[in-house]
């Protein structure tokens, strides 16, 4: 099949545009159809939920753009020892990707292929909107272990260090490489990941993955900022996705930072957080209020009014969460949060198994997560009530720059 | 999208000469109704090499000195019709319904192999689409090994059912996983015919309402789990020996198209993936890597048949498949010390990680394999 008899097939987009008069007035309602632009720079307009978010740019999308309602993460081990071949599974990652974000099937599609034969795109998506579709690549410290890396594995990604009270589960940690799928309806980002993950068997493995709803923090300056499961705003002053200046100190990786082939890229850190929801639902209300520092009700620091009222640290108590983990108490410190709730059913023990998937970009790991956690491991309050269980760091390489670029292009080619 | 290709239009071809020679012989014949089949040792005379499609009557005469069995073909092997156990110096006369296309008649003297064959061409009607006679080749081959398997399996358990009936759980258990191995290599031929996988291979939880519990699994339980030998064991033993025999009888009739073979090899993968992998399949015995291995072998079987025509359509995707068949044929052989022995590591001492492994490589076949029948049909 030709790429124009495959483009006569309706796109997602187009679907809605035949039939959703419905459908687009309810998008226009929700704040206006407008397909996001994520032109390197983290255009944060409001979206509209049916958008496309660009795939090209010079950061990759699913970072500074604002974030989605719902997650779809994956860790993969790299199976072959091939580097051509692991090299061609990243462009045809890549090309998937492009097509996904668009609102398209992948290769030929869902459905009209040889009935002998099982369709490219396995079509749960068909018929649904792109929903503002990311998906966002990382590259693990072990894949440096292999195809001759070695030398190419940037200083800023550390192996993380053991974290007092960590309880890391080996199924939920690590990983040569990942994807992140951030969208608006869960089904487009599972779909997203459940594809990738098809076209690379074989190559890859799925080695964990992890599903997360409800935001916990933006990156656009929302009215309301999202709560976690504990019931508390967090992330009131994360990093906007229009924050240009903040992006490029705290978060993208700046020329002469690193390797050349990282600069435009960032450093993702992402964390499955159980906290243990049944503990916490039985705590004193002034007793959840002195472990985050903030009032439940507005969000506001303690002894302030408002939640977008300056914190006063010295107001809370040594150990509230807040107080430790700002930027003024950690030399300015900053990290842009992306991280969900999760809740994978009950444990054999009758409990919730539900927490956050903490999800963090930053410019350098050494400089960012790994001192602000060991501060909180070592003193936060909010440790009697959270166990963290999975861990991974990936660096996450620049944007794709056109139709022609491909994922991680830049490491693997020999000028880099 | 099927491409008309040199190869058909030979087949064509010789497919028109042969009927022309056989309006020859066919007014050779007296009335053109019945043909007749002398079968003797080693000959297999017709009296008609064409006939019109409609009622066909063979009027079969055994001139040998054993028994012999006369059946009518499809070019794929597949039995039209068949008459077993035709006595020395005995006739018969067997009756079939036949399209236009091109046929075999086969005497099987001792009814044993591949047997004396003559061409046969029925003509007129609407006749079925050519088919590349590669593909006919691979079919009427896969047949022959589904055959080969079922005959393999029935002593074996045979012995595995007198053990039981001997009482000797020891010798019992220890001839189990090897008369499973035919039956894993062509398990999608034997469950196409519906009825006998249920009565022979299903497990506790896949029992229908009102289903009484037959077949290997049942006895597995007994050994394994019950560690003991009753009459019900006994009675259920002979039961299984008698079901294989059944689908023995029946292999020859199975439909086998080169999707089928193809779509039944990932089939047989799916059955690694969803059952072995798990350790569901031989929960009790964990004998499950051995029945791993023979779908595997059969799944492999089908693509080597199949691969003559897939590497001219999609040569990428055959080097694909040579690489993950002896990719995951390496795994295996990590759990077994010698490698021309079924004897692997008991599956509840294969570790998560192990599995994952396993898992892993399963799946990197798998979604090639799955691609197969594309690359045979179009």
């Amino acid at each position: 099949m030709t790429e124009d008899q495959r483009e006569t097939r309706p796109s997602r987009r187009a679907l809605i545009g035949w039939g959703g008069a419905g459908i687009a007035l309810g998008a226009v309602a929700a704040g206006g159809a407008v397909a996001l632009t994520n032109a390197g720079s983290g255009t944060a307009d409001a979206a509209g939920a049916g958008g496309a978010v660009e795939f090209h740019g010079a950061h990759q999308a699913g970072i500074a753009t604002p974030v989605q309602d719902r997650l779809h993460f994956a860790a993969f081990d790299v199976k072959t020892d091939d580097r051509e071949e692991f090299v061609q599974l990243l462009k045809d990652w890549t090309a998937a990707a492009r097509r996904m974000t668009a609102g398209r099937p992948v290769g030929e599609g869902a459905y009209g292929g040889l009935p002998e034969a099982p369709p490219d795109d396995t079509g749960e998506a068909l018929g649904l909107t792109p929903c503002r579709l990311t998906l966002t690549i990382g590259f693990g410290p072990s894949l440096f272990d292999r195809f001759g890396l070695r030398g190419k594995r940037p200083e800023a990604l550390v192996d993380l260090p053991e974290f007092p009270g960590d309880n890391l589960e080996k199924t939920r940690t690590g990983g040569d490489l990942c994807v992140q799928a951030c969208a608006d309806d869960p089904q487009v980002a599972v779909h997203a990941i459940r594809n990738l993950a098809r076209i690379g068997f074989g190559k890859v493995a799925v080695r964990w993955s992890q599903l997360g709803f409800g935001k916990t923090s933006s990156t656009t300056p929302d009215a309301q900022t999202p709560r976690n499961l504990f019931g508390f705003k967090d992330g009131t002053r994360n990093i906007a996705g229009t924050e240009t200046d903040r992006l490029a100190k705290h978060v993208w990786v700046g020329a002469g930072d690193g390797p050349d082939w990282m600069t435009g890229g960032s450093y993702l850190v992402a964390r499955r957080i159980r906290m243990n929801i049944e503990t916490w639902d039985r705590t004193s209300l002034q007793e959840q209020e002195d472990v985050f520092g903030r009032d439940k009700r507005e969000g506001a620091p303690a002894g302030r009014a408002g939640e977008h009222d300056a914190p006063f640290l010295k107001a809370m108590k040594p150990t509230a969460h807040v107080r430790l983990a700002h930027p003024d108490a950690n030399s300015g410190i900053t990290i842009l949060r992306r991280g969900y709730s999760f809740t994978d059913g009950t444990d054999g023990l009758g409990r919730l198994d539900a927490g956050l998937f903490f999800l963090a970009y930053q410019r350098d790991v050494r400089h960012g997560f790994i001192p602000l956690q060991r501060k909180l491991s070592a003193h936060d309050a909010l440790g009697e009530y959270i166990q963290h269980v999975g861990s991974a760091v990936f660096a996450v390489p620049p944007g794709v720059r056109d139709a022609a670029d491909w994922w991680g292009r830049p490491l693997f080619s020999k000028e880099a | 999208m099927r491409a008309v290709r040199p190869t058909v239009i030979a087949a064509v071809t010789a497919a028109a000469l042969t009927a022309l020679s056989a309006c020859t012989a066919k007014s050779e014949g007296k009335d053109g109704d019945a043909i007749r089949v002398t079968a003797a040792d080693s000959a297999c005379d017709t009296s008609a090499t064409s006939v019109p499609a409609g009622q066909v009557t063979l009027e079969i005469a055994n001139k040998g000195s054993r028994a012999t069995e006369v059946e009518i073909l499809f070019p794929d092997d597949r039995i039209v019709s068949e008459k077993e156990n035709i006595g020395p110096g005995t006739k018969y006369t067997l009756t079939a319904e036949v399209k236009a296309g091109s046929y075999e008649i086969a005497c099987r003297p001792g009814m044993k192999g591949h047997g004396v064959r003559q061409k046969l061409t029925v003509t007129g009607g609407s006749a079925s689409a050519k088919r590349d006679p590669k593909l006919d080749k691979a079919v009427a081959e896969y047949r022959q090994y589904a055959q080969d398997q079922a005959d393999a399996t029935v002593p074996l358990a045979q012995k595995f059912a007198d053990a039981i009936k001997a009482g000797d759980l020891d010798a019992a258990k220890k001839a189990y996983a090897p008369s499973r191995l035919g039956w894993e290599r062509t398990e999608p031929v034997a469950e196409s015919f519906g009825d006998i996988d249920p009565k022979t291979d299903t497990r506790a939880d896949g029992l229908e309402k009102g289903q009484k519990w037959t077949g290997w699994h049942r006895l597995e339980k007994a050994l394994w789990a019950d560690k003991k030998i009753g009459a019900e064991e006994k009675t259920l033993a002979d039961q299984l020996v008698s079901d294989l025999k059944d689908w023995q009888r029946r292999v020859g009739k199975a439909e086998i198209t080169p999707t089928s073979m193809a779509n039944g090899a990932k089939e047989l993968l799916d059955e690694v993936a969803t059952g072995k992998v798990t350790g569901e399949e031989d929960r009790y015995s964990h004998t499950d890597l051995a029945d791993f291995k023979g779908n595997v072998e059969g799944a492999q079987k089908s693509y080597e048949l199949l691969k003559p025509v897939a590497v001219t359509h999609d040569p990428a995707l055959t080097k694909e498949l040579d690489k993950q068949f002896a990719a995951l044929d390496k795994v295996l052989d990590g759990y077994r010390s010698d490698t021309s022995s079924y004897d692997f590591v008991s599956y509840d001492k294969v570790t998560g990680t192990q599995r994952k492994e396993l898992s892993d490589a399963v799946n990197a076949l798998a979604e090639p394999l799955s691609k197969l029948a594309a690359a045979v049909v179009k």
